[in-house]
Parts: structure tokens; sequence; C-alpha cells
């Protein structure tokens, strides 16, 4: 018959395969994950990736998340060349390391450095959930413990933007340990009378949500972010029901009192160079 | 019945051989003493064998046995007068973690430690050993109160991990334990942590920052449980005995790794088989490890574990190695 011609539909549903996944091309166009309405990619940048009919904040690459605050040029890199050892042999954890190496440009999930915000020079740290899903690894927490501590030593504030899904598996206990040694970092800094201020972004969970990236003097987030401890499913396997849909995001959690508050991106520099102006050495208004 | 573990099975087996034998002996005429005492000699050497040869998934097993001594069983053999306390003054007292004071070798110290239940209906209380954010700042609350006083504080840590339920998220979970890292991390009086069955965890380590981290002999402490690492690593769970050996969570490998600085042996078979002789073999350690500290002032305790916890971690200096 005629139709056989036109609706064949086909029977199963077909999956990518893991390389397809990863290699979305950079197109022209890009759909909203909040909404599902196409823009223009460069439309969207413009937006800094905040979806300008429903308001979705999307995953920002570290390098874009640092030419959104600092001023131009302001920026210096530091420890980039810090990589992943294997520490348990594990199989396969070089070369997937290696694959995402490839596929963002960065040597790990986290660039840290020093800049200036509207003349305020910080220290800043951004992780990147393209990389390994941004988990904390030796390198993740060897670096932001580091640029905690020159913080400390040039006696400046400390920034972080998280984004993480927790531990790095294939680091075993190491990664666990990365929790201490970042929060005692935070310890020190803080002692020493430092500022730190954490942002947390889609999705911070797990090990890194209990550790550093609650331990800001003030801890910020952005709109709908996924924001936890314990993960969803476990969650619900353990309680055996369900969850509302808004459990784990950045409003839940502000509504429980975790957040000081939650900032749109598009008023991110401006709060944060305002805290940092409260918080200059002079402290008085420019 | 006490709980057998599937590794013992052989020497169970051939106990009870023995013990049929025994019987015969005593219920008829025949002297089979002879074969009795071959078997017994071979029950010595089994044991050698198993016990001495434990894989890393047997040591799971070991510390989740239902008799492995607790928190509290410790507590009452090493220490004298203990005084347990309640509560974190903002919400509410979480069983699942045991706080207070006590003396050891005459002197106060400050215990705090997660507490499995015996029984069911004991672990229904404890919530199986799994603290809500109380439980972290109910703990938290009295090594301040040890810092202030300054005496030494003794963590106990024994616990699958921090509670995953929804009053947890909704009361900070995560800032409760990230908060114990922090401010344990400034206490000016000697901290020693000791696993002495499952460390689950950031719930484990939310108890386990200090001078000093020992390990009973089978104990473990890991990033994620066996079962949780199969899942996330190979998508499934029952690959758990393989993820327990690649995650490196015996005290051994831990050791090897520089994150544990000392092994407590445990009795042959696990600690379960004498709570009062294996209490002894802690006491002997925690006594060596304060002995250790009691010579530091407050700032050098933290410019040690800073030093110490600084250096974990695995990574090399592409710029350095030249690739």
């Amino acid at each position: 018959m005629l139709k056989d011609f036109f609706g064949k539909k086909k029977k199963y549903a077909t999956i990518p395969g893991e390389d397809q996944k990863l290699e979305v091309p950079e197109g022209l166009m890009m759909k909203c994950d909040g909404c599902y309405k196409i823009f223009y990619r460069k439309e969207m940048k413009k937006q800094l990736f905040v979806c300008p009919n429903c308001g979705h904040h999307h995953p920002l690459r570290a390098w874009v998340r640092i030419e959104s605050l600092f001023d131009t040029d302001s920026f210096q890199e530091w420890d980039k060349e810090l990589r992943s050892g294997n520490p348990l042999d594990f199989p396969d954890y070089e070369a997937k390391v290696e694959k995402d190496m490839k596929k963002t440009g960065l040597n790990e999930a986290i660039v840290t450095g020093k800049g200036t915000i509207e003349g305020h020079p910080t220290a800043f740290a951004v992780m990147d959930s393209r990389f390994r899903m941004a988990s904390m690894g030796s390198v993740v927490g060897e670096k932001i413990a580091r640029a905690i501590e020159r913080a400390k030593e040039e006696g400046i504030p400390f920034i972080i933007f998280c984004a993480s899904g927790g531990a790095r598996m294939q680091e075993g206990v190491l990664s666990l340990m990365q929790m201490t040694k970042t929060s005692m970092a935070i310890k020190r800094l803080s002692d020493s009378g430092g500022l730190m201020i954490s942002v947390m972004t889609h999705p911070t969970t797990g090990g890194v949500s209990a550790s550093f990236a609650s331990l800001g003097d003030y801890n910020f987030a952005e709109p709908g972010a996924l924001i936890g401890f314990a993960g969803r499913r476990i969650i619900e396997q353990t309680i055996r029901e369900k969850l509302p849909k808004d459990f784990q995001t950045s409003e839940f959690l502000f509504k429980h009192g975790q957040l000081d508050k939650v900032i749109n991106r598009h008023d991110m520099k401006k709060t944060i160079s305002l805290l940092l102006a409260f918080h200059a050495k002079d402290g008085a208004k420019a | 019945m006490k709980q057998v573990l599937e590794f013992e099975k052989p020497i169970i087996n051939l106990k009870e051989k023995i013990e049929e034998l025994k019987k015969i002996t005593q219920d008829s005429e025949m002297d089979l003493s002879q074969e009795i005492q071959t078997l017994e000699d071979r029950l010595k050497l089994l044991e050698d064998d198993i016990y001495g040869n434990l894989q890393p998934w047997d040591k799971v097993l070991i510390a989740r046995h239902q008799e492995r001594p607790t928190t509290l069983d410790y507590i009452g053999e090493i220490f004298d007068d203990f005084i347990e306390f309640h509560g974190d003054r903002l919400y509410g007292d979480d069983s699942a973690i045991v706080a207070g004071l006590a003396w050891y070798k005459g002197k106060p110290v400050t215990i705090v430690g997660h507490q499995r239940g015996k029984d069911t209906k004991d672990n229904i209380h404890r919530n199986f050993g799994m603290p809500h954010p109380e439980g972290y700042r109910k703990a938290l609350r009295h090594m301040k109160q040890a810092d202030k006083f300054g005496r030494p504080i003794i963590c106990f840590i024994d616990t699958k991990g921090a509670y995953p339920g929804k009053a947890a998220e909704e009361r900070g979970q995560s800032e409760a334990i990230a908060r114990n890292l922090m401010e344990m991390s400034g206490l000016r009086v000697p901290i020693i942590c000791i696993v002495i069955g499952e460390g689950g965890s950031g719930g484990a380590l939310a108890l386990g920052v200090g001078d000093r981290l020992l390990m009973l002999e089978n104990s473990t402490y890991s990033v994620i449980s066996p079962e949780g690492a199969a899942a996330v690593l190979w998508k499934d769970s029952s690959k758990a005995q393989q993820a327990a050996e690649s995650m490196k969570i015996t005290a051994g490998d831990l050791k090897k790794l520089g994150i544990v600085d000392g092994i407590i042996p445990e009795l042959k078979g696990g600690a379960h088989r004498d709570a009062k002789k294996q209490a002894e073999r802690i006491d002997t350690a925690i006594e060596r490890t304060l002995g250790e500290l009691s010579n530091l002032n407050g700032q050098e305790l933290l410019d040690q574990r800073w030093d110490k916890y600084k250096q974990i971690g695995s990574y090399r200096d592409a710029q350095l190695i030249g690739d």
C-alpha cells in the first residue's frame, strides 16, 4: 500500500554511540534545554547562554565564564600544566582523561588563576563540567588548594564557580581526601581574614557540595541548578517515595536557608563586584 | 545462630567434622583421638591460610559483620566514666552519632563516633549508623568544646555513609559535612580518628579529619561502597567484589597510598571474635598515638595537619616532565 512508503516508523530507538554523543558539532543554532526553542548560537552567547525566552541557564565553559566576569585581558592562568595521574591503575582512566582533554582543550576539569573584576584583584577557580563531569580528582583538589593558598599569601579574595558530579571514582579515596585538602585550605584562608565566595552552578553535587562549594563566606547559586549531596535516585530508593520536582534545585536550597542568594547570570558580575568592593581593604564606596 | 561469612565456610565445615568425631569418641568405645588430632592440625593450617590471605571483599564482609563491635562497645572497654551528651542545639539529636566525655588514663577526652545498631530494632533507632546533618553538627559542637577546654578528641568511624534522605538534604547534609571538614582542620587539640568498621565516603570523612588516621586491620574506607562503585563504573552492582579490589579500600592499601598512618591488628577471624581483646589493641594504639601528639602545641598540630593533607593526591606537572 501507498502509506507504507511514507509512514514507515522505526520499530526501535537508535542510541548514538559514545563518540557521536560527545562530538555534537558547534552548529549555527542551538536548542534551549529549558523550553526547547531554537536560537542562534551567537545570540545565545551574547546572552551568556541564558535563554531569552525562558531564562534557563545553560552550563558555561570555563573560559566563557572567565570572560563574563574579568576585566579584559586581566586573567592569568595558574598551574595550567597539572595533569592527572592514575594512582589506582584504573583501567581506561588515562584514556578517558585524554579524550576529555581533546574534547575541551583543557588539561583538567578546572581552570584557576588571578585577574581583576571591576579593578578588584581576585583569585579564581571555575570548573568545567564537560571534563569528566568536573568530578574532583587529585588535580582539581590540588589546583583549588594552591589557588586558595596564593589568595592567602597575596591577601586577595578567592572566588570559585562550582560545577561537579562529585568525587572522581577512578581515584578512589584520594579523591575523597581532596575534600579535606580543599576545606583545610579554606580554613587557613578564613583564619587569615580572607574572603571566599562560592557560586554553585549546574550541577554541584556529592563530595564537591559537601566540601568547598558550601564553605564560602557567601554561598550563591545560579537559578535552576541541581545542588545536593546524595543523588535523587538513591534518595527515592531509600525513602521509597517520589521527591518533589524542585527537589535539590537552587530555589529549593534557598527556601531551606542553605544559600545567601540565587543570582541570575546577567547580574553576576555586578553582584560580585559589589561584594568585592564591600570587602576591599580601603572599604569605601567608589 | 552466628553469622557465617562465605569465605569461612571451609573452616566451619571442618570444625563441625571435628565436633562430630569428638561426639563419637564420647558416645562409643572407639578411640578417634588420632584422627581428631590430625583434623585439628589441619584446621589450624586452614585458618592460618584463610585468615592470613583475606581478600578485599572478605574484609568488606568482616567490616559489615553484624556482631562487629561498635563505637559504644569500645568506649565501654577503653574509657572510664563515659557520659553521653545529646543534641545539636539547632534541630534535634541524631542517635546515629554518639558524643561525650570520658577519662582516658586519668585525663579527660572528648569522644565522638558513628553508632550502628546491634539488632534490627536498635538499628532503626540508630538509623543504621547513617547520620543526618544534626549528627554532624552535634559532633562538631563537642569537638569545639574539646578545643576550648584543651582536651584531645577521639573519633570512631563506622558508617556506610551519610543518610541519603529528603530531610537530610533539606537541613543541609552537604553543608554539615563541609563545615566539619573545615572546622576540624582548625582545632588546636590532638585528634585521633579510628576507622573501626566501614568508612563510607563523606559521611565517614566528616568525623575523619585529624592528626592521625588509624584503621582496624579489616575495616574499609572508600569514596563509595563497592556496590555503588560497580554500579557507577560498570553499570552492574554485582561486580562489587571486583570493585572492592580496584578501589583500594583496605587498611593495607590505604597505608600504601599514604592516607592511613597506622593499622591496628585484629584478632584472627575479626574483631567480633572478642570485643574486649580487640579493645585492648585499640587502647594500645590510642595510648601510643596520644603520646606522639602530646608534645605538640596547637600551632604545631595545625601545621603538621596541613603538611599531611596538602601532599595527598596524584598528579604530574606536564611542564616539568616535558610531555
